[in-house]
């Protein structure tokens, strides 16, 4: 972002607030850059001859007569193959130095794409993750969040996911990451070797909140540069949205707007929905999936962030720790993929769609036997068959630490089925009982 | 001359316009950002100010941007070719556009104005007609595309002459009609009607007197929807909404349904666009998107497009209503458009009702609503609007703005519930807290009399109690324990959920089951009825249960299978013989 010759330069700030600043300046286009007092700024409002800048930084230590010069142009990214294996902050400047990447520079928060030309998606992406794979499969072009409360390890998981996919590159959002958990992504995609298909962009605790707001945008435009231009599968990672959207209401709260739920802004839906609906499947064969994290509180989907993200995105994993097995598990109750029905029985094994029912149907009836114990009740012999099954099953199946290929967890479900329970308490179609039923 | 502005403001994608001459309330108008023009609406005047609501990005706009009016509101356009199009919420054709992302501007034609059509002279001169009058037939699809007097024509005329049967561009003239004080008008196949007015071309609106077949049977049965009639489907994600409108959109018997997908995933739309041209109507034998238009504004396109894809949608709704249609218009999600309202709302600092919604919610809600409904046309023939819209209500919760008023102004409810859902009893309408006000009219009653069977509605009522004493049962047993209760708590229960099983659970993925028609419906829901009116005397509850799980299993297959098959009626045997062995 470097100055142009002849730029005017204005002197005179009119208001200050802890975000925004106003002056008089003309010929200023709406959404453009400029920089205030050498932080980073773009105009949000303009009336008449009076310009608001949104500072990404904060107005600390602004004064009336800091110079404000205007870029003349909306916040932008240079795209090249060369971004690949590299680290940004949330402007698309390179971190711990470096040289800047050379390149096409494309506007951030593009255009959308025409529906009419998207293309349905139907190509599975495996993690070895039973708790994703056989319960709620993921596809490419699909957008789903992870739902987990702050203790949970899921940038853990997410790294694993990451690695595991097949993907030909993955761009990490950062969104308000501690340090420590930065150097942690760093570090897997360095020993997985992996560093040269990612590109991160990453704003962490020590940068201001506002600034977080630019990372899903830039995240996005380099993941479209490498999807739609190169035809590449690109997995994209923003974690958390939670603290984006919270950056949002800041925002909105500064420019004096009425919040509406739990104080987010009114338009909390569509801003999420624009980053959100940038997952797609296109006809060139490449594709943007989008995997992110949305941290609750104490659980609480209800919440206006968690509530708006499951009306946006094809489902939601949600991580629990099992207190039976002692591990964290993919929750089959409460997790959901709205798009496996396009590749389970189809894309995998015949007996896939079957499997994954009767798994979770016998794991609802041990949560049943288990209220029944809670309560007093008697356990029935059945009863007692399913907490055992309910057990392996979360240890060898939904527990996040298993990496199995999806036929292998199939075939683990069988034998399982075989050990606790006869073919009819099973309840799976007769021929596929024929076909693959394991005798204990 | 038109009038013309400058930019003077810029808040998001309201813009403040200062304008050079007179301004109307929801006037368009085109703003130049560059060399390309984008399109806004007028939604406040404060003295030579316009604030305008921009239908796309304001990136780049700059003060003294140019600005040029055009003197009339958002309209529709309305002619012959408008069957199985892909619009964006302003009606531009989608699969017109070039490039795969839609860049800002993109501007196309709703029709092929190139196009000729087959077309048949239905008045001729001398007739007396008025707005809505039919002149003459072209063949859409298989639907005969009433031509008619503009709906923007007041007042009487005379036909002067007609044109021949021919085949005519929709620009040619087809008619000439002369007014009362001897003007001539000429008539061509299309015209333009401003989307956010009701037409009101019709000469009476009558109280809705039959029912629209969905082919679902908890719809159907339980709660049936009536043609020209109002319904509602508010749910948490992951409910069945969509699943639930595809289903309808899919079997409903109507002439013609334009689905509006409403700030939602594009996702959904292109599992639509990809299997609406494939999937067969069994009424007609036609594909599906032969009668189907789709209006589709997804979540990440501009939101203000967003608010005016349901009335576009409604507005050509209307249109094919006049020509003597049943038309169902669907839009999912309404809560969406509720949304784009109070962004507006918020940036125009208007004082805020409850959740930050605008305080005239409740109003445009069932103002929009008020717009279907069956009609009488001036010549005896009826038309009609059904109408079905789902709510995302936030959380879950149906105490919110957006549920209750929709809930003021539509007549069917059919709430989907999480609890059913969490257990996979699809589709997730819940049987105790829906309803559907057309039971209790008379002539909705006569006509499932006549259509059905007599005292059908009676049959209806006996069927929703059997299920809340059901309920009533089972929280009983929860309580006491399988032990704690008489054993004719399991019965009531286990009847309740025979119901439940048979007939208000329907698999939308199965083949057969996905779509039922209301013969089979009858005869089903007979069965079940008679079942549970029988007194079984179990000796223990595990008797009890043993039974109905065995009885519910020969059913569900018998759902399974095709109408009157040999395994269909093998099935039908074998549960005759099993409640006999009882």
């Amino acid at each position: 972002m470097t100055t142009r010759a002849f730029q005017k330069i204005y002197t005179k700030i009119d208001n200050i607030t802890k975000a925004t600043v106003t002056l008089r300046a003309t010929g200023v286009g709406n959404d453009e850059l400029a920089t205030v007092g050498g932080k980073l700024a773009q105009v949000v409002k303009i009336m008449g001859e009076n310009v608001t800048l949104q500072v990404f930084a904060g107005t600390e230590g602004l004064a009336t007569d800091s110079e404000v010069v205007f870029h003349g142009e909306p916040p932008k990214l240079r795209v090249s193959d060369n971004l690949a294996g590299r680290f940004f902050n949330a402007y698309g400047e390179p971190l711990e130095g470096g040289q800047a990447v050379e390149g096409e520079a494309r506007e951030i928060g593009g255009p959308t794409v025409n529906p009419f030309r998207r293309i349905q998606p139907s190509e599975l992406i495996a993690t070895g993750i039973a708790g994703i794979d056989l319960n709620n499969t993921i596809v490419t072009g699909q957008k789903i969040p992870f739902f987990a409360d702050p203790d949970q390890p899921y940038n853990a998981v997410m790294a694993n996911v990451a690695l595991r996919a097949k993907a030909d590159k993955i761009i990490l959002g950062g969104m308000g990451l501690t340090n420590d958990d930065f150097l942690y992504f760093k570090s897997v995609f360095e020993n997985a070797g992996a560093l040269d298909r990612i590109v991160s962009f990453v704003n962490t605790t020590e940068n201001p909140p506002v600034e977080r707001l630019l990372v899903p945008d830039m995240a996005l435009t380099a993941a479209e540069y490498f999807a739609v231009d190169k035809g590449e599968k690109v997995l994209v990672l923003l974690t958390d949205m939670t603290l984006y959207a919270d950056a949002l209401a800041i925002v909105s709260n500064r420019m004096d707007q009425i919040p509406s739920k739990d104080s987010m802004p009114g338009s909390l839906y569509s801003d999420l929905a624009k980053i959100y609906e940038k997952a797609v499947q296109l006809p060139n064969g490449g594709s943007i999936t989008i995997i992110a994290v949305t941290t609750l509180s104490g659980g609480d989907i209800t919440h206006a962030i968690p509530d708006n993200t499951g009306y946006i995105t094809e489902g939601q994993l949600f991580l629990r720790n099992d207190s039976d097995t002692g591990k964290v598990i993919v929750d089959p109750f409460r997790s959901l993929s709205r798009l496996k029905q396009l590749v389970i029985g189809k894309k995998t094994r015949e007996d896939h769609p079957q499997v994954m029912n009767a798994c979770v149907r016998l794991y609802a009836d041990a949560a049943n036997a288990k209220t029944k114990l809670e309560n007093g009740f008697d356990l029935s012999d059945y009863d007692e068959r399913a907490l055992k099954f309910a057990h392996d099953y979360s240890e060898k199946l939904l527990a996040i630490d298993v990496n199995i290929g999806i036929t292998e967890m199939l075939d683990t479900a069988w034998s399982l089925f075989a050990a606790y329970f006869s073919r009819e308490e099973v309840a799976i179609k007769e021929e596929l009982i024929k076909k693959y039923w394991k005798e204990a | 001359m038109k009038t013309t502005g400058r930019v003077n403001g810029i808040i998001a994608n309201i813009v403040i316009v200062k304008a050079d001459g007179p301004v109307g309330q929801n006037e368009i108008c085109y703003v130049w950002v560059g060399d390309t023009k984008v399109m806004a609406e007028v939604i406040k005047v404060m003295g030579d100010n316009a604030y305008v609501q921009v239908f796309d990005s304001t990136r780049g706009l700059r003060i003294g941007d140019r600005v040029e009016f055009q003197g009339h509101m958002l309209e529709a356009t309305l002619a012959p070719g408008l069957l199985s199009r892909n619009y964006d919420g302003l009606q531009n054709d989608l699969e017109k556009m070039d490039g795969l992302f839609i860049a800002r501007g993109s501007i196309t034609d709703p029709i092929d104005f190139g196009a000729e059509w087959p077309f048949t002279p239905l008045a001729k001169a001398g007739d007396k007609v008025s707005a809505a009058s039919w002149l003459g037939e072209v063949k859409e699809q298989w639907v005969m595309h009433k031509i008619m007097v503009p709906f923007t024509m007041t007042g009487d005329y005379t036909v002067k002459s007609v044109a021949q049967a021919g085949n005519y561009k929709v620009t040619d003239t087809v008619a000439v009609l002369v007014d009362e004080e001897g003007r001539e008008h000429a008539v061509t196949m299309v015209q333009k009607w401003p989307v956010k007015q009701a037409v009101r071309c019709y000469t009476e609106k009558p109280r809705p007197s039959r029912v629209m077949e969905t082919g679902v049977r908890p719809i159907d049965t339980f709660n049936p929807l009536a043609e020209g009639g109002t319904g509602f489907i508010p749910g948490p994600f992951g409910a069945g909404k969509t699943v639930l409108q595809h289903a309808i959109s899919k079997q409903a018997e109507a002439d013609i349904i334009i689905i509006v997908a409403c700030g939602e995933r594009a996702n959904e739309v292109v599992e639509i666009f990809k299997e609406f041209p494939e999937l067969v109507d069994p009424r007609t034998g036609h594909k599906l998107m032969e009668r189907t238009i789709i209006i589709c504004n997804t979540s990440n396109m501009p939101v203000a497009a967003r608010e005016a894809s349901v009335y576009t949608g409604m507005t050509i709704g209307e249109y094919y209503r006049s020509m003597g249609l049943k038309v169902l218009v669907m839009a999912d999600s309404t809560s969406r458009w509720a949304q784009a309202l109070r962004e507006m709302s918020n940036r125009l600092e208007e004082l805020p009702g409850q959740d930050a919604f605008p305080m005239d919610l409740s109003a445009i809600i069932s103002n929009f609503y008020s717009r279907a409904g069956l009609v009488k046309l001036s010549n005896g023939q009826t038309g009609s609007v059904t109408f079905l819209g789902t709510v995302s209500p936030a959380g879950g919760n149906l105490k919110e703005p957006v549920t209750e008023s929709t809930k003021k102004a539509a007549r069917c409810f059919y709430a989907l519930s999480q609890g059913r859902a969490d257990s996979k009893r699809y589709p997730a309408i819940d049987p105790l807290d829906s309803y559907s006000k057309y039971l209790e009219y008379p002539e909705i009653r006569a006509y499932l009399d006549e259509h059905i069977e007599k005292d059908w509605v009676d049959l209806v009522y006996e069927g929703k109690t059997i299920v809340q004493r059901g309920k009533e049962a089972n929280d009983q047993i929860n309580i006491l324990g399988d032990d704690g209760v008489p054993v004719d708590y399991h019965e009531r229960f286990w009847k309740s959920e025979l119901i439940d099983f048979v007939i208000l659970q329907q698999d939308a993925f199965d083949e057969i089951d996905a779509n039922c028609p209301i013969e089979r419906q009858k005869m089903m829901y007979k069965m079940v009825i008679d079942i549970c009116r029988r007194e079984f005397g179990f000796a223990d509850f595990e008797q009890c249960s043993q039974f109905f799980k065995g009885l519910i299993n020969l059913f569900r297959q018998m759902n399974y299978a095709e109408w009157q098959s040999e395994k269909f009626n093998n099935y039908l045997r074998q549960i005759e013989e099993y409640v006999k062995n009882k």
